[in-house]
């Protein structure tokens, strides 16, 4: 069975440096968007199975990209798990209102996002 | 009886002094006469003597004619006009004088009753003016007070002394807590502690300046168990410079400072707590970097240390993060606020300044929101302004509903496809509808209000429509406002009594000042039987003061006692109150110290009161307090002023007097009774020479003994 995609979405290298090691090592395979814009087109380019979004980015906010993606039927497959440091109710409804699969706010435990990834994936 | 012996007066001088004249006249004449003459005078006299007689009885007669006539004409007539005049003066002015007397008489009563008619239209006058002053001065002081009722904040205005003369309900609410009862005439030092007002007024006095507008300082206090009340102080100056008292304005700020404090802390959770593992992180990450040749076993340890010390920093953050959730939450200046009225305004600002209609369909009459009315109801107009103008939108619907800690409320339209991102566009560029300009943006206007708003598909327009989405945050219901009705002059709300300003003489002793202008406590108790020493209760205590000569009905004490023992059958046949009623009431210990409050600087005055102060007494001791005040009895004072009668009862009294009674054996029910009986009293205690309460409770032992004796 092929590698399942996951598409990281964060303009910060540090947590982006991490999590592509981390996913990388839980068997996925793994493309690295640095903002909104560039993360439909890297959508488009590399059809993962998910995408983890940061809200916060320069650009095209989380919230905007998980709205695009999820106006395209095309795409209605994808999983998308919002990783914010925005971490109000308010926040959380919104994300998930337009479309996101899961909302974990930063910080988090590397486990415990590699096993709800998992999870949606059905299993890597 | 004066008037005939006048009569007979007048009649015997005029008589004697006529007699007199003719006697005088014959003598002189018989004088003159020589000696033969006189003797045949006389003999003719002698002969003729009852003709004589006779015409001195005609002339008696005629003499009583004269007499009677005049005084018929004169002396009568100007004596029935000067007593018809004295009632015209004194207490008809409509009556006209008339006479049946001489010409002269009857032009003297023309001209009073011409006097009388410039003297009534004059009186009229008068009387029309005060009665027109009196009732605009009436209604402006109702109106005030109406106002004052509708006002959020608390009010409270005092003379010098700190007595209060106007309060409202919000102010009667905040200070419920307070040791004292609010009410018209009380002292405000018990509500509020005296050495801070003191001090604001102290303060006021320094910073005035002549000529100036008068200063205001503000002072917290804390009312009650942790209540904290911001108070606003100012001067209230009379017309001649000097302070005639002051004005507190009072505010809830318990949760303001809670929300304050709690940011505070969570600050400082976040300085204290994230200084110590950041530290421990950051010097095991640079000895890793500083020495990348250190053995397998350090690397590990301090690999160790970094896992554990941010595993540690996370769970600090999301601690306090819980700990202070409400700190986080959107601004003082938000205000608890029913959505569909909210709404409401919305709907009417966007419908005329746009072609657009509003359907406001479900919104729940009972969801609150936390919100800034205007900036919110600036933004919908905003939205739905672009709505229109780049998509045609004419039909907008709102629905609203709760939403775990927020409302969620959708404005949503149908046919018009409105580009998605349109939305984000919108968020960031200064609101505009109508004529209506603000350099606000949505963005700005959510972030205050911690809110967050998306476009979505469906929404209360249903398959194929659309929406926005917002989440509000949810408020909290206001409690219901007591709220006074601008009354008439003849039912005048007992919320204010300007007549306090009139500064009292406190420093006369209690006997010494007049009955009409102490305050009392007019009060009565229901209890399970006649015989307090052998063990019978207290079961219920009404009161109500009278302040000023007015009864205040809005500040009465009306309480159930739990006596621990059966009321009496007869007892219950009268008060109408049983046993299980009054199991789950305070006991007296409890209910005896506030009615002590509530009595606080009043003359207590109760019907038959030795009956009722025997009670009190005997529980003075178990309840903590004493009862030493001045006490008057109605049943003693209506036997001073009618000593005639037997029947001194309540019911009897106020048939006397022209009370209404209403409610009876209730005990608050004959406490009004007699308060109304107590003011009746006053008056006519003065008609006989009984002025102030030192003579008044004089009179009371006097009638005491006088029935005792009896």
């Amino acid at each position: 069975m092929a590698k399942k995609k996951v598409l990281i979405v964060d303009d910060e290298p540090n947590i982006v440096t991490a999590l592509e090691y981390l996913l990388t090592k839980s068997g996925y395979e793994v493309a690295v968007a640095e903002n909104g814009e560039e993360a439909l087109a890297a959508v488009a380019r590399e059809k993962p199975d998910l995408v983890l979004l940061d809200i916060m980015m320069p650009r095209l906010n989380g919230y905007e990209v998980c709205r695009r993606l999820r106006e395209r039927p095309e795409w209605a497959g994808i999983k998308i798990v919002i990783l914010s440091a925005k971490g109000r109710e308010v926040d959380v409804s919104k994300g998930l209102a337009l479309g996101a699969d899961l909302y974990v706010t930063k910080p988090f435990s590397n486990t415990e996002l590699v096993a709800r990834i998992n999870a949606l994936l059905g299993g890597a | 009886m004066r008037r005939a012996r006048k009569f007979l007066l007048w009649t015997a001088v005029l008589y004697g002094a006529l007699l007199g004249v003719a006697a005088a006249l014959g003598t002189a004449l018989f004088a003159g006469l020589p000696e033969s003459e006189r003797a045949v005078l006389l003999a003719v006299l002698a002969e003729r003597a009852p003709v004589l007689a006779f015409a001195a009885l005609i002339l008696l007669f005629v003499c009583a004619g004269a007499v009677k006539w005049l005084f018929d004409e004169y002396v009568i007539a100007i004596h029935g006009l000067a007593e018809q005049t004295g009632v015209v003066a004194g207490a008809n002015e409509s009556l006209r004088v008339h006479t049946e007397g001489a010409r002269e008489v009857a032009e003297a009563a023309a001209a009073v009753n011409r006097l009388a008619d410039a003297y009534r239209d004059l009186k009229r006058d008068a009387e029309r003016r005060a009665r027109e002053t009196a009732a605009r001065l009436e209604e402006e002081r109702n109106r005030l007070a109406a106002l004052m009722a509708e006002l959020a904040e608390g009010v409270l205005v005092c003379n010098a002394e700190g007595r209060i003369l106007l309060y409202n309900e919000q102010a009667r609410a905040l200070l419920a807590a307070a040791a004292a009862p609010v009410g018209l005439g009380r002292s405000v030092f018990g509500l509020i502690d005296r050495a801070q007002v003191a001090h604001a007024l102290e303060k006021l006095a320094r910073l005035a300046r002549p000529g100036e507008a008068p200063p205001t300082t503000r002072f917290v206090t804390t009312v009650g168990a942790g209540r904290l009340l911001r108070v606003r102080a100012a001067p209230f100056v009379a017309a001649s410079g000097a302070m005639a008292g002051f004005v507190l304005s009072l505010e809830d700020v318990t949760g303001q400072v809670e929300r304050e404090g709690s940011r505070r802390r969570l600050l400082h959770a976040f300085a204290a707590g994230m200084r110590a593992p950041v530290a421990n992180v950051r010097a095991a990450a640079e000895n890793l970097r500083a020495f990348p040749d250190m053995n397998a076993q350090d690397r590990e340890r301090f690999v160790g240390i970094v896992a554990e010390e941010s595993q540690a920093l996370s769970q600090k953050l999301n601690e306090a993060l819980r700990e202070y959730a409400d700190a986080l939450k959107a601004g003082l200046e938000l205000e608890d606020m029913r959505i569909a009225d909210l709404l409401d305004v919305a709907r009417q600002r966007i419908e005329t300044t746009l072609a657009v209609s509003v359907a406001l369909e479900e919104v729940p009459e009972d969801l609150w929101v936390r919100a800034d009315s205007f900036a919110l109801v600036q933004a919908l107009a905003f939205l739905a302004a672009r709505l229109h103008q780049d998509y045609a939108v004419r039909l907008l619907r709102f629905t609203a509903r709760a939403e775990g800690a927020h409302v969620a409320l959708d404005l949503g339209w149908r046919g018009a496809i409105v580009a998605s991102d349109a939305l984000a566009l919108w968020e960031t560029e200064p609101m505009q509808a109508g004529a209506e300009h603000t350099p606000l943006t949505l963005r700005d206007v959510l972030e205050r209000h911690g809110a967050e708003v998306w476009y979505q598909r469906g929404g209360p327009a249903g398959e194929g429509g659309a929406c926005l989405r917002l989440l509000l945050p949810a408020g909290e219901a206001a409690p219901a406002r007591g709220w006074v009705a601008a009354a008439g002059p003849e039912s005048r709300p007992e919320y204010y009594d300007f007549d306090l300003f009139r500064a009292t003489d406190a420093s006369r002793a209690l006997k010494d000042r007049a009955l009409r202008e102490l305050s009392y406590t007019v009060f009565d108790t229901e209890t399970t039987g006649l015989e307090p020493s052998a063990g019978d209760e207290i079961i219920s205590i009404g009161a109500v003061r009278i302040v000023n000569g007015r009864v205040l009905k809005n500040e009465v004490f009306e309480v159930l006692v739990n006596p621990r023992r059966p009321p009496s059958r007869e007892s219950v046949r009268i008060h109408g109150i049983d046993a299980e009623t009054l199991a789950g009431q305070p006991p007296i210990e409890q209910v005896l110290p506030a009615f002590h409050r509530f009595c606080e600087d009043t003359v207590l005055v109760a019907h038959n009161a030795a009956f009722d102060m025997r009670f009190l007494e005997l529980k003075e001791q178990a309840a903590g307090v004493k009862f030493d005040q001045p006490v008057l009895d109605t049943l003693l004072l209506s036997a001073a002023v009618h000593p005639a009668q037997d029947d001194h009862r309540l019911e009897a009294i106020a048939e006397r007097l022209g009370v209404r009674v209403i409610g009876r054996h209730t005990a608050l029910g004959d406490a009004l009774v007699t308060a109304e009986i107590f003011l009746k009293l006053i008056p006519l205690l003065a008609d006989r020479g009984i002025v102030t309460l030192g003579e008044a409770l004089a009179v009371s032992r006097e009638t005491w003994y006088a029935r005792v004796r009896y």
